[in-house]
């Protein structure tokens, strides 16, 4: 009976470790790639997997020609803009549709519940025409925008409110706390985790995202819409795709490394929609 | 008297205060989306020239176009061959590694982590790592496997290549909420089925899976919506020139395509419409199925 647990130990040690080579190949190539010569990445017999010599000029080549120190920026700037206007946003809303009776809220209510249905598509181009119009395009501005306000944070907030004793604020109130002060003396530090999570999860979403960077600017642009340019000009240039790519996972991986826990609660609690 | 007095004022006060709380939300929600939905499906109806001027009124005149699309239609069967695939696969395997990881074990918090990166990283980036995997010539897989596949030129097989990427992209997604659910299943379950004498594969489908099925069900309509939504993956890996381009672009690409790039966001507009209809179809179909295999207790 011992000897047979210790097998399945093994088999499923066995099984997880495989799936981990799995994932973590092409992260492993694309460093390796990252290192070589063109001559290395492209020499078929011998194949080469480890670059002869670790070269960094594919790293500066792309530093320089593509700007990163300006796309790292730019990049900060649009997840800073939107979490903080989505947590911000979200976490007054939030409030207000858990723990306050007035009218009209639950027919605005069932508007965030609709939005949350619609596939994201079918705001993009009034989105576009607008920030168009507002004379905006190419502008960090523009990056922002359609983050500026987020019904799945707000519902995500909603929860955490629903979720907190109401002892606590007929508590402040008696004390002579207004609404305003109970908010944000007493309720809104209690959401601090789920304050967190939306804001990771708004970061991460940020700064995955493509399409809409691709759309509204031309020269100010995030990681993402910066590498997808890259390949469109040296689109055989696989080391300098690859030092590129790394130089654009690199802070988040990071980020993901140090903060594990957050992340992965933050992303799987926020749930949903991606 | 005092009472209601009473009472009214903290009414005000709570409508104001709701009010107020709301108010950025709702604005920023309804300028940003509740608008532009009725502004799309309007603008489904003209015909646009550049930059959005000159919008001619041309009536049903894109849906007559589109239902003749074939461009269109095989769009939406590139999008169902790559769900069909992406979405069982990418569930059935992170089902399997959630199993294996819910347990007392050494590492589980080290392969959790591994599972979940590519979560956090560009798909961008994913994209083009595996675009140079796929590569024909000097890829690593044709090395590895040592054959020569054309993965992502080939028409017949590039879109199921794509799908590759983004089941390897989505598991550890899966996996977290899937190893959230399995932390709800009582233990004394599975020790009930130990003593009854059921092995680890009985109680996979006879314990697991039924309790589980919420979750499985919750996961599989947000998996189904998002492929059906697939844009980054294909943009990325698909070079304008790639032979298999017209077998892999999903209904996304087109829209994307015909908006920003051939600037006609009319009938790019009436894309996203049949999306949507196809979108609230197969949820639908979904939701009168799960009555069949879902257990709520």
């Amino acid at each position: 009976m011992e000897q047979r647990a210790k097998m399945m130990q093994a088999l499923i040690h066995a099984i997880l470790i495989l799936v981990s080579i799995t994932m973590l190949v092409p992260f492993l190539w694309m460093i390796l790639t990252a290192f070589k010569s063109m001559g290395e990445a492209t020499s078929v017999s011998p194949f080469v997997i480890f670059p002869s010599v670790w070269r960094t000029e594919n790293f500066t080549t792309v530093i320089n020609n593509l700007d990163f120190v300006n796309l790292y920026i730019n990049t900060l700037l649009l997840i800073a803009g939107r979490v903080i206007a989505a947590v911000l946003t979200a976490t007054l809303a939030g409030y207000a549709f858990a723990r306050l009776q007035f009218r009209g809220r639950d027919f605005m209510f069932s508007l965030i519940l609709f939005q949350m249905m619609v596939p994201g598509q079918i705001f993009i181009i009034p989105q576009y025409l607008m920030v168009s119009k507002m004379g905006m395009l190419n502008t960090i501005f523009a990056l922002i925008f359609p983050g500026l306000v987020t019904a799945f944070g707000t519902f995500l907030l909603r929860q955490a409110y629903m979720g907190l004793p109401r002892d606590l604020e007929e508590a402040a109130r008696l004390d002579g706390c207004n609404i305003g002060q109970t908010f944000l003396f007493i309720m809104a530090p209690l959401t601090r985790s789920s304050m967190v999570a939306l804001g990771i999860f708004t970061a991460v979403f940020a700064y995955k995202d493509l399409m809409w960077p691709l759309i509204c600017n031309r020269d100010v642009m995030p990681l993402s819409a910066a590498l997808a340019k890259m390949q469109g000009q040296y689109s055989n240039n696989y080391p300098q795709l690859m030092a590129a790519s790394l130089l654009a996972c690199i802070p988040m991986i990071v980020l993901y490394l140090v903060f594990q826990k957050q992340f992965i609660e933050g992303i799987a609690t926020s749930g949903g929609k991606l | 008297m005092g009472t209601i007095k009473k009472g009214t004022t903290r009414e005000r006060n709570e409508f104001i205060w709701g009010w107020a709380f709301i108010f950025p939300t709702m604005l920023g929600l309804i300028v940003l989306n509740i608008i532009p939905i009725f502004q799309t499906i309007y603008q489904s109806f003209f015909k646009t020239g550049d930059f959005g001027r000159g919008n001619i009124f041309i009536g049903m005149e894109n849906y007559i176009k589109m239902f003749g699309d074939a461009e269109v239609w095989q769009a939406v069967l590139n999008t169902f061959k790559y769900a069909i695939v992406e979405v069982p696969f990418s569930i059935a395997i992170a089902l399997v590694l959630a199993v294996l990881l819910n347990r007392k074990m050494m590492g589980v918090s080290a392969y959790r982590t591994i599972f979940f990166l590519p979560m956090v990283a560009a798909p961008a980036a994913i994209a083009m790592v595996w675009r140079w995997l796929f590569n024909s010539e000097f890829g690593l897989l044709n090395h590895i496997f040592g054959t020569s596949i054309n993965w992502i030129s080939d028409p017949a097989i590039a879109v199921f290549a794509i799908a590759v990427i983004g089941i390897w992209s989505i598991i550890g997604y899966n996996m977290v909420l899937f190893l959230a659910g399995l932390q709800e299943i009582p233990r004394d379950y599975y020790e009930a089925a130990s003593i009854d004498g059921a092995t680890g594969i009985n109680q996979f489908f006879n314990i697991t899976v039924p309790l589980l099925s919420p979750t499985i069900f919750f996961v599989t309509i947000t998996r189904v919506i998002g492929g059906l939504q697939v844009f980054d993956l294909i943009f990325m890996v698909m070079d304008k020139n790639n032979p298999a381009l017209y077998k892999t672009q999903s209904i996304v690409y087109l829209f994307y395509q015909n908006s920003f790039v051939e600037n006609n966001k009319g009938y790019g507009s009436t894309i996203v419409v049949l999306l949507i209809a196809i979108i609230m179809v197969v949820t639908v179909f979904q939701m009168i199925a799960q009555k069949k295999w879902v257990y709520y207790n």
